[in-house]
């Protein structure tokens, strides 16, 4: 295997080049095939000043050991792919910048979801829960020739939460979720939020009972820890309380 | 939980192998009740906890700080209070509203607490009975009190 001389890895002596900082990156690994219990492994990682966590992660990957395995695909916080819990906060690795996290970091696959490998979880329970809140037009009468119209003001009650890409930082950051996984969690009631307010739909009565449920919003409590994970800036435990308040005043 | 670990044997290359997932979960158990049960608890802690704010907060400053205070209650000082409906009425609702929203508060929290469905259901009886007889007790001492008792 050639090696590239693009990004240098600490030689013998332990000295790397001027422009380049080294710091430690614990990763919790698990190796269905190999291990019983996770593990952590660390890394010495050159990083360079603009460097993102998912770089450090490519740089362990793909110079010091390719076995490490996550999710990554766009790479630039639009596909939702990598969010991961480091130094015990749910973040995208694509967003935050190592010179941010301290010379030891902590990574670890996001929280209540089955893990499969290394950093990469099972999403289907997330997912389940996101189809159960029936999240796509549900619109009466008949269907119109042209586009469904609504002004901007009808537009923009829920524009907040159509900024979702469904990464589960809220809902595994979430404590309630965490020791329950009936409940429908943050990301299912954001995006039945953004239907539930959008004048051109008409399920709102539905996706309300859905959320009615035991498992549904009454079980938020607050913690605010799914809005401090939204790497969109979702105010979610406000859309949260939204579909709350349009609970009880609901007529019928 | 663990997962379970099955051991290839009798090869030169023997390891452990772990069927993954880890900790595969059964479907939840969503959709099933049709009540507003969950959103009237909800409202219930908010509209007690105001109102408790006033019961308790007057309950304390009456018992702990105005004449005297805490020294000068007694049997009579109770039998006193008790003579007018006002103060039965307010020492009622405070028992009911307190007792219910702690309950309430527990229930919430085995919910969010406790893992097995079964611990989840003993924990829940162990503190509905406690419930009931504490309610019982206290509202049978409202109504009944005697003032000449010696």
């Amino acid at each position: 295997m050639t090696v590239t001389e693009e990004r240098p890895v600490p030689g013998p002596s332990g000295d790397v080049a001027d422009h380049l900082r080294t710091v430690t990156v614990k990763v919790r690994r698990f190796d269905p095939e190999v291990d019983a219990e996770p593990n952590w492994q660390s890394f010495e990682v050159p990083v360079e000043k603009g460097d993102r966590l998912l770089d450090a992660l490519h740089q362990i990957k793909w110079y010091q050991d390719g076995s490490l395995t996550f999710r990554r695909s766009c790479a630039h916080g639009v596909c939702g792919s990598d969010a991961m819990r480091i130094n015990g906060v749910n973040r995208l690795a694509c967003k935050v910048l190592v010179k941010d996290l301290g010379d030891e970091i902590l990574v670890e696959p996001i929280k209540g979801l089955p893990v499969l490998k290394d950093l990469i979880v099972d999403m289907e329970p997330f997912f389940e829960a996101y189809r159960s809140v029936k999240p796509f037009l549900i619109a009466d009468g008949r269907e119109p020739t042209r586009e469904r119209l609504q002004s901007a003001e009808d537009r923009a009650r829920f524009d907040d939460t159509t900024k979702c890409i469904l990464c589960a930082a809220c809902t595994t950051s979430c404590p309630v979720f965490w020791n329950d996984e009936s409940y429908f969690g943050p990301a299912a009631i954001v995006n039945a939020h953004r239907f539930i307010f959008d004048s051109r739909d008409d399920g709102a009565d539905e996706r309300l009972e859905i959320l009615n449920d035991k498992e549904g919003v009454w079980r938020c409590r607050t913690t605010f820890n799914c809005t401090d994970a939204c790497p969109r800036g979702i105010e979610v435990t406000k859309a949260i309380q939204e579909v709350k308040r349009a609970l009880i005043f609901r007529r019928g | 939980m663990t997962a379970p670990v099955v051991t290839v044997t009798g090869g030169p290359d023997e390891r452990p192998v772990i069927a993954p997932p880890r900790t595969r979960r059964q479907r939840p158990a969503r959709g099933r009740s049709r009540s507003n049960f969950e959103m009237y608890a909800w409202i219930f802690m908010r509209m007690s906890g105001l109102l408790l704010l006033v019961l308790v907060l007057g309950h304390l400053l009456i018992m702990n700080i105005l004449d005297g205070g805490v020294q000068r209650v007694n049997f009579a000082f109770v039998a006193g209070r008790w003579a007018s409906p006002f103060w039965r009425t307010w020492d009622l609702a405070t028992l009911w509203l307190a007792e219910l929203h702690g309950t309430n508060g527990l229930r919430v929290i085995i919910n969010d607490y406790a893992e097995r469905d079964g611990t989840r259901f003993w924990l829940k009886m162990l503190l509905y009975t406690s419930t009931f007889f504490v309610l019982l007790l206290g509202t049978l001492v409202i109504f009944t009190f005697d003032p000449n008792l010696s």
